[in-house]
């Protein structure tokens, strides 16, 4: 099996509500010297036979129409041996 | 003139905008996500809501149902195309629009009577306002927020293609105030605030919305 990680981030000049509330939160619990939080979503995308050029080029073209909205977000796919 | 109102799961105001429909002097179509079939209608309103529950981006999933790879088609024959709130979020997801709609710059859902100016008339949906119109019509938002490249704003507000503006406050951090776009031929509008919940006195904030309905019907455009 072939895994692939696609990470979905919000632009740096996006403007991201959710990851200041977290970078609000921090310090009220003790956390300290935390200069910026960015919120993104995680994807782990399995598939069949081994990992591949052909099939890295296929996730990037999920990440590309369906998991990422380019107008405001950017991605990486990065491959990963699957744990077992 | 046979409006189609379509149904997503997850959509809510699909029966308001039917019923603006209906009061405005057409004919409300129901249009259903997972049909590739606009039944024949003149103009489309794509009606606000969560579908697909919002899940991955608001509009992200609606944009792939069956029933948007026609509205697609048909916008780019120059069919009236409405897209209210989550309507609009899937018209910028569905590239029919540029931009996207982001999270509330204040991190909280907003409900209010929002002040706008319809600062483009030249649409079918806003052909019935006096230019630069100040009117009053619900807003309802958790993800409202207008961005787009600088380039892209530069065009939008070039060309005049800014169809509705926030008045009095910013109520989602929409850069340049923007509560609603057309695309360049003027066809496909999407706006933030919601005009089919301004169409009655006994409901909601006054009448204000009501125009984007009677203007379509007056029109009577008959299109692909």
């Amino acid at each position: 099996m072939a895994r692939y990680v696609v990470d979905v981030m919000p632009k740096r000049e996006i403007l991201d509500p959710q990851g200041k509330a977290v970078l609000g939160a921090l310090p009220r619990l003790g956390f300290e010297g935390i200069s910026d939080v960015r919120q993104g979503k995680r994807f782990e995308i399995d598939l069949d036979g081994d990992t591949d050029d052909q099939r890295l080029a296929e996730v990037r073209r999920m990440a590309e129409t369906l998991l990422a909205n380019p107008v405001i977000e950017y991605y990486t796919v990065t491959a990963q041996e699957p744990e077992e | 003139m046979k409006v189609g109102v379509v149904t997503f799961p997850g959509s809510l105001d699909d029966a308001d905008a039917a019923r603006a429909v209906r009061l405005a002097g057409g004919e409300a179509v129901a249009l259903w996500h997972g049909e590739p079939d606009l039944k024949g209608v003149d103009a489309v309103v794509l009606p606000g809501g969560f579908s697909y529950g919002d899940y991955l981006r608001c509009g992200a999933i609606s944009r792939f149902a069956p029933v948007m790879t026609e509205v697609v088609a048909a916008a780019g024959r120059g069919m009236p195309v409405l897209g209210i709130c989550n309507g609009f979020q899937i018209l910028c997801e569905s590239h029919l629009l540029p931009g996207a709609l982001t999270r509330n710059d204040h991190q909280r859902f907003v409900c209010r009577d929002q002040r706008v100016r319809i600062e483009n008339t030249r649409t079918p949906w806003t052909s019935s306002y006096a230019d630069n119109a100040e009117v009053t019509i619900v807003l309802k938002n958790g993800e409202g927020g207008y961005v787009a490249d600088e380039s892209t704003l530069e065009r939008l507000e070039g060309e005049g293609r800014v169809v509705a503006r926030y008045l009095d406050v910013n109520p989602n951090g929409s850069l340049h105030d923007i509560a609603g776009i057309s695309n360049e031929r003027g066809n496909v509008v999407g706006v933030m605030p919601h005009p089919e919940h301004a169409v009655e006195d006994l409901t909601g904030a006054g009448t204000d919305g009501l125009a984007f309905f009677t203007g379509l019907v007056a029109l009577g455009v008959v299109t692909g």
